[in-house]
């Protein structure tokens, strides 16, 4: 079976510095792949590469068996690939109703989206109390919730993660992952990106160890719990 | 006569056209971050466009308001072109370079169209036929005119209008989401282009709609007209808060009777010294003054509604 998203050789350059060099990478339907690695790592950068906001200096992209490369970002969607981006980025003086509708942009059943909305709600009750409230307004970890419901909002096929932990307290981080467990439990495909790759690879079926630019390696997640590479550099052991 | 009441009502009349143009200014500012510069340019080839209509009709033996909305008719997809026309040749290919590119970009968008109105309309003052009716009420010891009455109320539903489109519909929604990030508007399926493009439509719309009311009321167009014109909404938006749709309306209204009242007491507390042509300096001092107070504007920044 061909993965849904299949990355072959992907290079992000910023002038001079070569943020990726080459990677390899791909997705299976209905998997939750995580994409671990320090700071500078290049991890955001492979992303962003992926959801058209940057363009890569060589390598394909393929998701579900169609070539992304020169893909205006505002078709991604249509595509089926969300992203959410690393710092949340939500519109901070829209409301929360107001943001979680701009997910759902590019639909036109609304009768669907009304549906999703109160799902959305259901998922996070927070963001129900908040709904009126603008989203510049919320905690980070509101926001990164907001973020991610917003992305569902558009009903995607792949969610792309940057960084969901980043920036959050305990309690609220093991609340967004429990999140992401439970929207990957129902079918969802997900790359996460994380540094806190404790959390990321108990929560993932796969994984992706990222160091200068390059996928040093990638095994099942429960492998990688137990490589002693892996323990020494990401687990603190 | 009631002075005071009366220049509240003209400063009102002259204050929602500026706010009408304030209102462009901002709304590109809010979603490019970008002082249009060639928008004051827009607003007299409205004024000129209508202007030319009319004459035609006007020799024709046509009058009164349906000659106005004919003139519109034709100003305000004139403009519409206008302004997309300058989005994409002047502005667009400048989207990443520094800021200083597009500003002279737009400096010289501004003397190019200004130019070319000086060919198509030539150089002169050009006078508007007297085709609308010169009825006048009266309000507590101030007169208004029908024609004051017809810009109130078009400048209030142009605004309302465009205050439901911005806060009420899906494309509005789009607009404030761009405005706001741009990069995240765009991951969520808007085409951020499409949005700049159709906020320089709706802001140069009301700029054909402002020109053509102010050469009904002024009755007097001219090459040249956009740049004070232009200058003064441009000092509106900043008085209410670039950027803020409320601080357009507010700022030009404010701008509006504040030079009438400057106007109408000037010479008066001065004993004459100093005459009611001092009313732009009175306008620009009180914008330096707003500056200084208020950097962000009258309403910038807390409950700012970008576009
Ligand atoms: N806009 C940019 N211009 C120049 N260099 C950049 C830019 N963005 C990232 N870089 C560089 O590219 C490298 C990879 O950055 P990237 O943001 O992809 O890392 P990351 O793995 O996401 O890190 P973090 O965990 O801190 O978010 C870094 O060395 C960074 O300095
Ligand atoms: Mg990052």
């Amino acid at each position: 079976m061909s993965a849904l998203l299949e990355v072959k050789g992907l290079q992000v350059h910023y002038g001079g510095i070569q943020a990726v060099k080459g990677i390899d990478l791909d997705v299976h339907e209905g998997e939750l792949v995580t994409l671990i690695g320090a700071n500078g790592a290049g991890k955001t950068s492979t992303l962003n590469a992926l959801s058209g906001l940057l363009k890569p200096a060589a390598g394909s992209i393929t998701f579900a068996g169609q070539p992304l490369a020169g893909m205006p970002v505002h078709q991604l969607i249509t595509a089926g690939l969300a992203l959410v981006p690393e710092g949340r980025g939500v519109f901070p003086r829209l409301t929360v109703a107001e943001n979680l509708a701009m997910g759902a942009y590019v639909r036109a059943d609304q009768a669907e989206v009304r549906k999703d909305l109160d799902r959305m709600f259901g998922l996070f009750e927070r963001l129900h109390e908040r709904r009126d409230q603008k989203a510049g307004t919320l905690s980070g970890g509101e926001q990164q919730m907001l973020a991610i419901g917003r992305a569902l909002m558009g009903r995607p096929r792949m969610l792309l993660l940057d960084e969901p932990s980043m920036g959050l307290a305990p309690l609220m981080v093991q609340k967004i992952i429990a999140v992401i467990r439970q929207v990957a439990a129902e079918g969802m495909t997900v790359l996460l990106v994380e540094q806190n790759a404790r959390l990321a690879l108990q929560a993932a079926q796969r994984a992706y160890v990222m160091e200068g630019g390059r996928i040093s390696f990638s095994d099942t997640a429960h492998a990688c719990l137990n490589d002693p590479r892996v323990r020494a550099a990401y687990l603190g052991e | 006569m009631d002075i005071f009441l009366q220049q509240v009502i003209n400063g009102l009349v002259q204050g929602s056209i500026y706010a009408l143009v304030a209102l462009g200014y901002t709304m590109v500012y809010g979603i490019i971050e970008l002082v249009n510069f060639a928008h004051g340019e827009v607003v007299m080839v409205g004024a000129l466009v209508s202007l030319s209509v009319i004459e035609r009709l006007a020799a024709r033996g046509y009058s009164g308001w349906t000659v106005i909305v004919i003139g519109l008719l034709l100003a305000v997809p004139a403009c519409i072109a206008l302004g997309l026309g300058i989005e994409r040749v002047a502005y667009r290919p400048l989207r990443k370079a520094p800021r200083l590119a597009p500003l002279i970009s737009a400096i010289g968008v501004s003397i190019a169209l200004q130019q070319l109105a000086a060919l198509i309309w030539g150089r002169n003052y050009l006078h508007y036929p007297d085709i609308l009716p010169k009825t006048q009420y009266a309000i507590g010891g101030a007169v208004i005119s029908e024609v004051q009455v017809v810009i109130l109320i078009a400048a209030a539903v142009l605004m309302a209008g465009l205050w439901i489109l911005v806060q009420r519909t899906r494309l509005g929604r789009a607009m404030r989401a761009s405005a706001q990030n741009p990069a995240v508007a765009g991951l969520m399926g808007v085409d951020v282009n499409r949005i700049i493009a159709t906020t320089f439509a709706v802001g140069s719309g009301l700029a054909a709609v402002a020109g053509a009311l102010v050469g009904a009321y002024y009755n007097v167009g001219n090459h040249t007209m956009g740049f004070l014109l232009g200058l003064k909404a441009f000092t509106a938006a900043v008085l209410g808060g670039i950027g803020s749709l409320g601080g357009a309306m507010l700022g030009g209204l404010l701008l509006g009777v504040i030079e009438n009242l400057g106007a109408g007491y000037m010479g008066k507390l001065t004993d004459g010294a100093v005459g009611s042509n001092y009313s732009d300096v009175f306008a620009f001092l009180m914008l330096v003054l707003v500056l200084v107070l208020r950097p962000s504007g009258l309403l910038g920044e807390r409950g700012i509604e970008k576009v």
